[in-house]
């Protein structure tokens, strides 16, 4: 059971699923009165083309080994992926507000042994995208079709780790390997090129041998023009670099640095005016 | 028949014997594919070894993504690389993520011995014994260590197993009963039990003969699992011989010395000394066996130990024996 089941998206319904997806990372997050809206709110527009449009999955079956995997290295971004899955039917949409609860479904930062439809354990940034060189590794190993999609944000690029395992997928040939990179130019002390400069990016996935493709991370048409282009081509795995926008749709959080990390529970009243801007963008 | 070699070398051997047995096993490697062993394995099935170079810590995490597709990794460096360099792999994504990954890592304490302590791991075993989900084994001999690496390869879930470097004799029968979680006992003896682990065993079974001949009869334990550690054989240890004596290439801290403390601590208190290193570096040795005992991990500190807890226990034993204690209690 695939989810791509058109040749091209429907990009007026993908950008309504978003809408409704950002409502909801906002409302889980004012909830639980932590964690991370600015950067998960700049991951959604690629998380909703790949669950609405890309993806061989099927939600009934989370563990059906023939299944696109999907690592979210950025784990701190969990709640995009959180919603992307209740909303496909991984799990019921009032988990939800259970997220950083105590033994809740949704942890703080992705669990593979608790969310179905997780894929791999992440939140240490740079070791999912790791692991997801594994999976890709495997795959290949035991005759697999199916692809590897990774998201990890600009500032994790800091993290070394990342390249060894960026040299180890271009050594290993692994073409079913798809990275995506948000990159919202934010980290938590401040602007990534103030910080620790991770430019030029797609220079650097290029020199570590991945084909690579820079685009607006937003513009779903630009997105599915990617992936397109990465399906068609073998022999090297693939880097999308996004131009995206920490705390994108929200206008009172777009590019700033406080939208990095929540740290109290919103008001009705914060939570509406918050939804209010999204349905004004 | 098994003869003396290097664990190191057991442990290459055993992965190529269960390589033939399962294709589910693949191997990773961080360029020290000679040291390890893990070559033989490399050239028998090379469609299923992965040498991810000088990069230890995204080898672990690629073994955890590998065993997601239902493929059981082993993946081995040296201890000091496993367990420190990549420990936060070995946390997030091997232990906390459940995985089922083998670190096998080979050079265990002091047996690098030239290479001196920037590669000496003596702080391993305490650090990998508290990590949730993550069970430790440190085989002492050639025949354990093949048992181990089955044993290993057999359980389901994540794995730490630290061997050793240089050429180990054959301390045990090749038909012993082997079992994750025990120890084995290599000799009886009333009068105190030495509990030892990889090297330190053959040291402690010198130790036990020398004792024997001044008189004193030590139990022989070879505690190849440190994690989870065998309580019952500690308890009925502390209660049979009354007081104990860990030997580890390790440091005194966190350990086997630390495991063992704790379980007695816990149910029956009786004296525990412990023979590793003290809060302490070693050193480069060209002689192996001189840089043994040249800090203390010998038969010989065992010995002194096992002396030295003998003497406090009587005097222990006098003293609570003494009437003003025994007025004072009432």
């Amino acid at each position: 059971m695939t989810t791509a089941d058109r040749d091209t998206p429907d990009y007026e319904q993908l950008h309504g699923q978003a809408l409704l997806l950002r409502k909801d990372i906002i409302r889980m997050l004012g909830i639980a009165g932590s964690g991370h809206p600015g950067g998960s709110l700049s991951a959604i527009d690629y998380i909703t083309y790949l669950y609405w449009f890309r993806l061989r999955i099927d939600p009934a079956h989370p563990d059906w080994a023939d299944r696109d995997r999907f690592v979210l290295s950025k784990g701190h971004c969990a709640p995009a992926w959180y919603v992307a899955l209740a909303a496909r039917g991984y799990f019921p949409r009032a988990w939800l507000w259970t997220l950083r609860d105590i033994d809740s479904r949704l942890q703080g930062h992705p669990d593979m042994l608790k969310t179905p439809g997780v894929d791999m354990t992440s939140g240490s940034l740079g070791q999912g995208f790791s692991a997801a060189t594994g999976i890709a590794l495997g795959g290949k190993l035991q005759q697999q079709d199916f692809r590897v999609y990774v998201m990890l944000s600009d500032a994790e690029l800091q993290e070394g780790i990342v390249w060894e395992a960026a040299m180890a997928a271009s050594h290993y040939t692994l073409d079913n390997l798809i990275v995506f990179v948000d990159d919202n130019k934010l980290q938590t002390d401040g602007f990534t090129a103030d910080i620790m400069s991770p430019n030029p990016i797609a220079e650097k996935w290029r020199a570590f041998g991945f084909e690579t493709y820079e685009i607006n991370g937003h513009d779903l048409a630009q997105i599915h023009d990617a992936v397109e282009r990465c399906q068609a081509r073998e022999g090297r795995p693939h880097a999308i670099v996004g131009d995206t926008i920490k705390g994108k749709g929200v206008p009172s959080l777009e590019n700033q640095v406080d939208s990095h990390s929540l740290s109290k529970p919103l008001t009705e009243a914060e939570m509406a005016h918050l939804l209010a801007e999204l349905e004004g963008g | 028949m098994i003869e003396a070699q290097p664990n190191r070398a057991m442990y290459g051997q055993t992965l190529v014997e269960l390589g033939e047995q399962d294709p589910r096993i693949i191997v990773f490697e961080a360029d020290i594919a000679k040291s390890t062993n893990t070559y033989r394995f490399g050239e028998r099935f090379p469609e299923r070894f992965f040498n991810c170079g000088a990069a230890e810590l995204n080898m672990v995490c690629m073994a955890a993504g590998a065993s997601t597709m239902g493929l059981i990794p082993f993946a081995s460096t040296f201890c000091m690389f496993a367990s420190m360099r990549a420990c936060e792999a070995v946390r997030q994504s091997v232990c906390y993520a459940k995985r089922n990954v083998k670190i096998v890592a080979t050079n265990a304490g002091v047996e690098i011995a030239g290479d001196g302590p920037s590669h000496q791991a003596v702080e391993d075993l305490a650090i990998m014994r508290v990590m949730a989900n993550l069970i430790v084994l440190s085989p002492s001999d050639p025949v354990t260590t093949r048992l181990a690496t089955r044993a290993i390869a057999a359980y389901v879930g994540p794995v730490y197993m630290r061997l050793g470097r240089q050429v180990a004799p054959v301390l045990h029968a090749e038909e012993t009963p082997f079992e994750i979680g025990t120890m084995i006992r290599l000799r009886d003896g009333g009068d105190v039990t030495i509990i030892a682990t990889g090297n330190m065993v053959e040291q402690a079974l010198i130790a036990a003969d020398e004792l024997s001949r001044a008189g004193v009869e030590a139990r022989v334990l070879d505690c190849h699992t440190i994690k989870p550690i065998d309580r019952q054989a500690i308890v009925h240890a502390a209660q049979e011989t009354g007081c104990l004596v860990t030997a580890e290439d390790h440091s005194i801290y966190g350990g086997l010395g630390g495991a063992v403390s704790e379980v007695v601590a816990e149910t029956c208190p009786v004296l525990v000394h412990r023979v590793g290193l003290a809060d302490r570096f070693a050193s480069s040795g060209r002689d192996y066996k001189a840089l043994l005992r040249h800090f203390g991990l010998h038969a010989g500190a065992i010995v002194d130990q096992v002396q030295q807890a003998l003497s406090r226990r009587r005097a222990y034993s006098r003293d609570l024996a003494s009437p003003l204690r025994s007025s004072e209690w009432g």
